[in-house]
């Protein structure tokens, strides 16, 4: 009864094996999503631990830290990567569908403010030019450099920032506009920083922000911009993101820790905990080839003692972005919530 | 075939299994239906929960299309500008282009070379859009980028010629049909009369291909504006009301993609947009379908003009 | 989709003469070389037909010149990595391929069902125009709407989850209209007179097509299905929006894994500005071309071989 009978089977055979499967296919893979700062981390981290452990599955997404929250919370992922700490809003959904977290600050980040390699005329930027550049108002009324500073050229200017969902914009937007999540909107916004490398790189006139991992990556194709808070008593002048000011805190306030977020229930899988470990061990290595700055060994030592006592809840109130942090205050923190 | 049952037996039974028979198949005929139905109920189901949030002035009359920041704006003239902006550009690519290889296919190649190249031309139309988007953002760009000043890394003349390129086979190949369907008699009379080949194409042939090569130009229209990949790729990611090719832009089908890449939980508000920019796109290139399904139509019931 | 060639005059190849028309040689007041407005046209309409071709040369020779030496045995089974050097399209094939079939074996029994139905048994009247308005329709239907329905029905309401079976669903789909039609003229290649002759013998419809109607015509169902297999296989924005994932270093093994396609990895490498990125980009650009390639010769060569067994 020849080829389309047996097509017509074989395809409904096909549509009931596909019932069986799903619960297997659930449980071995190790999923993580979220921010686009965190990925580069988290995917160093998934593509050595596969090749560590064959067998082993990792995904990872990169939905922004909003977007990574909202399936965090849902329980559709086990791991959250986040440029922020939790907010109380996503606190809320995560007790109302009962996921516990256990929060891992795994590196720190310098911010960076980055230009066009052919844009000669600026040198660095104070934090008021960004705020006044970047706050809600500046939407249709900036839209030329020298309307930011004087004696810069008469060009439009072009911008690109991370995404509504990316942790990166709620961080940026509250230590530089001053209140989180509030911008001006009318700028190419992407929660793939590739997007925003390409873009600023093919673009004379832009100016852009993202993780500075991504612009180690490309170093060859975007012009680094110095930022001055104009507070002298923490660090002179105008300062880059590098080693030395992110770790002594001298970079602000665009120093910033970045986060994994586990749900705990997923620890009781021997995968999630095995790559879990596997992270916190090789962080110091990976994250420094990545690009960002890691945290002193002790904090990496600290961290795995939380996940092994399974320590829940954030060191951070839950209370979203918080601007100013420098490493050694979040070490103590961390040590105070030991007892 | 034959068994030893009864006739009578054998022919109820065959009768019963050809109606089940034809049942099944009509339920396969009928899936195309369903399909758009449900297209149709889809978008409509999450537009209108989007329209219980949003305002239709807010929709239709804001130039600014910033649904996800803290300062809403709702305006869809942004997003449907970066889609006219990159089609209009594609157009005016693909037509010139499109027709003047049409006429040559059919009133100046022989059999033999028409044979090699209109398949060649067709070959455009099936290269994958992600190659094309690739193609746009590595070297169209980089060398428009040498002749025009002010050229952004993602901008909308690049990706516009790029997708000129690939909807031009649609423009050549139909309008070539449209062409080749002119009665010879009419051209025979325009010999006669005393005119040269161009004439015959510029005064009798193309005016009474005109609805043909309109309807071909309608589809490749359509075609352009339900592109993706090539402006995803090459456009930009920022929606805003400008007929400026050299700067970055969103097209409706681009801002699609950018929130679907982020897979957004369902509920949301920020969910609700991708279907209300997905029925306006489905809107648009349904009047622009039926547009060029009726001038066709005229073409096949052998109207002029 | 071949159109019937002008009937007037065989065999001829002057230009114009198959039209029954002068040959270029008695066109009043040209002499041979000099350039007439007539001519200049001409040049025109030639160049403009050339020079997308040309375009497409360019486009192939960048695809070469940037992945060519990218292309080696290692590039074809590595997993994706973060060093381009390292990062491999294994699994994006591996997608594509177990998508390739779910989305036939999903597609070819309905599209070959309702082609069968309006080819054989529907009557002409309200419904059955209305099923082809329809098709006609979802023709033009821009491919991400087919995304967003996939997303809403399949990955959402029927919880299929952003797996393999939602991504061939939804691929299924978008072909439908596509392999409908191209079954229904390879039915329709079948004469009449065949089925007459079948039904002078005592068989009833659905043996007619069983047995004749349908071995005779499946090669040309055949060459339609792998030319629509050969444009699916570059289809990207529907299985965006369902959400294949861009980062996946493993293998599909069920209907229910996550999956990348070979599109996809194109364009996540695009996407990345670093240059060994776009080096495998245009690595696996040249690997769907020559995916895309074999398909087509495959449809053309079987169109070929049921032509002359017609003939």
């Amino acid at each position: 009864m020849n080829r389309l009978m047996t097509w017509c089977l074989a395809a409904l055979m096909l549509v009931n094996a596909a019932g069986c499967r799903r619960q297997d296919e659930a449980a071995t893979t190790v999923r993580l999503d979220g921010s686009s700062t965190v990925f580069p981390i988290s995917e160093a981290m998934a593509e050595e631990f596969q090749k560590a452990n064959p067998g082993r599955r990792v995904i990872v997404g990169i939905s922004g830290t909003g977007g990574g929250f909202k399936k965090f919370a849902a329980g559709e992922t086990d791991i959250s990567d986040a440029s922020r700490p939790i907010k109380p809003s996503e606190v809320e959904m995560c007790a109302k569908n009962g996921i516990e977290y256990i929060e891992l600050p795994v590196a720190y980040d310098g911010l960076a403010v980055l230009i066009n390699p052919k844009n000669t005329w600026a040198t660095h930027i104070t934090v008021r030019e960004l705020k006044r550049l970047w706050e809600p108002q500046a939407q249709g009324t900036i839209t030329r450099w020298s309307q930011v500073r004087a004696d810069w050229p008469d060009r439009e200017i072009h911008l690109y920032g991370a995404g509504v969902d990316s942790g990166t914009y709620d961080y940026f937007t509250q230590a530089i506009v001053g209140q989180e999540h509030s911008s001006r909107g009318d700028f190419t916004s992407s929660e793939d920083d590739n997007v925003l490398v390409q873009g600023i790189a093919g673009d004379e006139t832009a100016l852009g922000f993202f993780g500075l991992a991504y612009y180690e990556e490309n170093r060859d194709r975007l012009k680094l911009l110095p930022v001055d808070d104009e507070n002298d008593e923490n660090g002179k002048g105008p300062l880059a993101p590098e080693l030395a000011t992110v770790t002594d805190g001298t970079y602000q306030p665009l120093s910033r820790p970045i986060f994994i977020y586990i749900n705990k229930a997923s620890l009781e899988r021997p995968e999630v905990e095995a790559f879990i470990r596997f992270y916190l061990a090789n962080a110091p290595t990976l994250v420094k080839e990545v690009g960002y700055i890691p945290l002193p060994a002790r904090a990496y030592l600290l961290a795995q003692e939380r996940v092994d006592k399974r320590i829940t809840g954030s060191l951070f109130g839950g209370k979203g972005s918080q601007v100013g942090v420098r490493i050694d205050q979040l070490l103590d923190q961390e040590q105070s919530q030991r007892r | 075939m034959t068994d030893l049952l009864p006739h009578h037996d054998l022919r109820r039974r065959r009768a019963v299994s050809e109606r089940v028979v034809a049942g099944l198949l009509l339920l396969c005929a009928v899936l195309s239906v369903a399909t758009t139905a449900g297209i149709i109920l889809v978008l409509s189901a999450e537009t209108v929960g989007f329209f219980r949030e949003v305002s239709f002035v807010q929709f239709f009359g804001d130039t600014e299309w910033t649904p996800l920041f803290a300062e809403k704006r709702f305006g869809i003239w942004a997003l449907v500008c970066g889609t006219f902006l990159t089609s209009a550009i594609a157009v005016a690519t693909a037509l010139p282009l499109g027709v003047l290889a049409a006429i040559y296919l059919s009133e100046y190649a022989g059999d033999r070379i028409r044979h090699v190249l209109k398949p060649a031309v067709e070959v455009l139309a099936g290269i994958p859009t992600v190659i094309y988007g690739y193609f746009a953002l590595v070297f169209v760009t980089p060398l428009l980028q040498a002749v025009v000043p002010g050229l952004a890394g993602f901008n909308a003349l690049g990706a516009g010629i790029v997708m000129g390129i690939m909807i031009l086979p649609i423009i050549a190949s139909l309008s070539e049909d449209a062409i080749h369907a002119v009665p010879d008699s009419l051209r025979e009379g325009a010999f006669a009369l005393g005119g040269g080949r161009l004439a015959t194409i510029r005064r009798v042939v193309l005016p009474t291909a005109f609805s043909g090569i309109g309807a071909s130009v309608i589809i490749g229209i359509s075609r352009a504006v339900g592109e993706t990949m090539i402006v995803a790729i090459a456009a930009g990611q920022q929606p805003r009301f400008t007929f400026d090719p050299r700067v970055p832009i969103e097209t409706m089908t681009a801002y699609i993609v950018q929130v679907s890449l982020g897979d957004t939980p369902a509920g949301t508000l920020e969910y609700r947009t991708l279907f209300a920019v997905g029925m306006t796109l489905f809107v648009f290139t349904m009047m622009l379908n039926t547009a060029s399904h009726y001038l066709r139509h005229r073409v096949l019931k052998g109207a002029t003009l | 989709m071949s159109r019937p060639h002008a009937t007037n005059v065989v065999g001829s190849d002057q230009p114009g003469e198959h039209r029954g028309l002068p040959a270029r040689s008695n066109t009043p007041r040209g002499n041979a070389g000099t350039l007439t407005p007539e001519r200049a046209f001409q040049a025109i309409c030639l160049l403009a037909l050339l020079l997308p071709l040309l375009l497409l040369l360019v486009l192939i020779g960048q695809a070469l010149a940037g992945g060519w030496d990218r292309l080696t045995w290692g590039f074809l089974t590595s997993y994706p990595s973060r060093f381009p050097e390292q990062a491999g399209i294994l699994p994006a094939l591996a997608g594509s391929a177990c998508l390739m079939l779910l989305t036939a074996a999903l597609a070819i029994p309905i599209g070959a069902g309702a082609a069968i139905y309006l080819e054989e048994y529907a009557r002409p009247g309200r419904l059955t125009w209305f099923i082809e308005v329809n098709i006609s329709n979802l023709a033009g239907v821009p491919s991400i709407l087919y995304g967003l329905l996939g997303l809403e029905l399949f990955v959402r309401a029927l919880q299929m989850g952003r797996s393999l079976l939602a991504g061939a669903a939804t691929l299924a789909l978008l072909l439908l209209p596509m392999v409908i039609m191209v079954s229904r003229e390879a039915l329709r290649t079948v004469p009449q007179s065949t089925r007459e002759a079948c039904y002078a013998l005592g068989a009833d419809r659905w043996q007619t097509i069983r047995r004749v109607v349908l071995p005779m015509s499946l090669p040309g169902i055949l060459t339609g299905i792998i030319l629509s297999l050969a444009r699916a296989i570059g289809e990207t924005a529907p299985l965006i929006t369902i959400g294949a994932l861009t980062y996946v270093a493993f293998v599909p093994d069920s209907l229910h894994s996550p999956f990348t396609a070979l599109p996809i990895q194109i364009f996540n490498w695009i996407s990345r500005p670093q240059a060994g990125f776009h080096v495998n980009a245009a690595a696996g650009i040249l690997v769907l071309l020559a995916i895309m390639l074999v398909f087509n010769s495959v449809a053309i060569g079987l169109r070929a071989r049921f032509r002359r067994r017609l003939a």
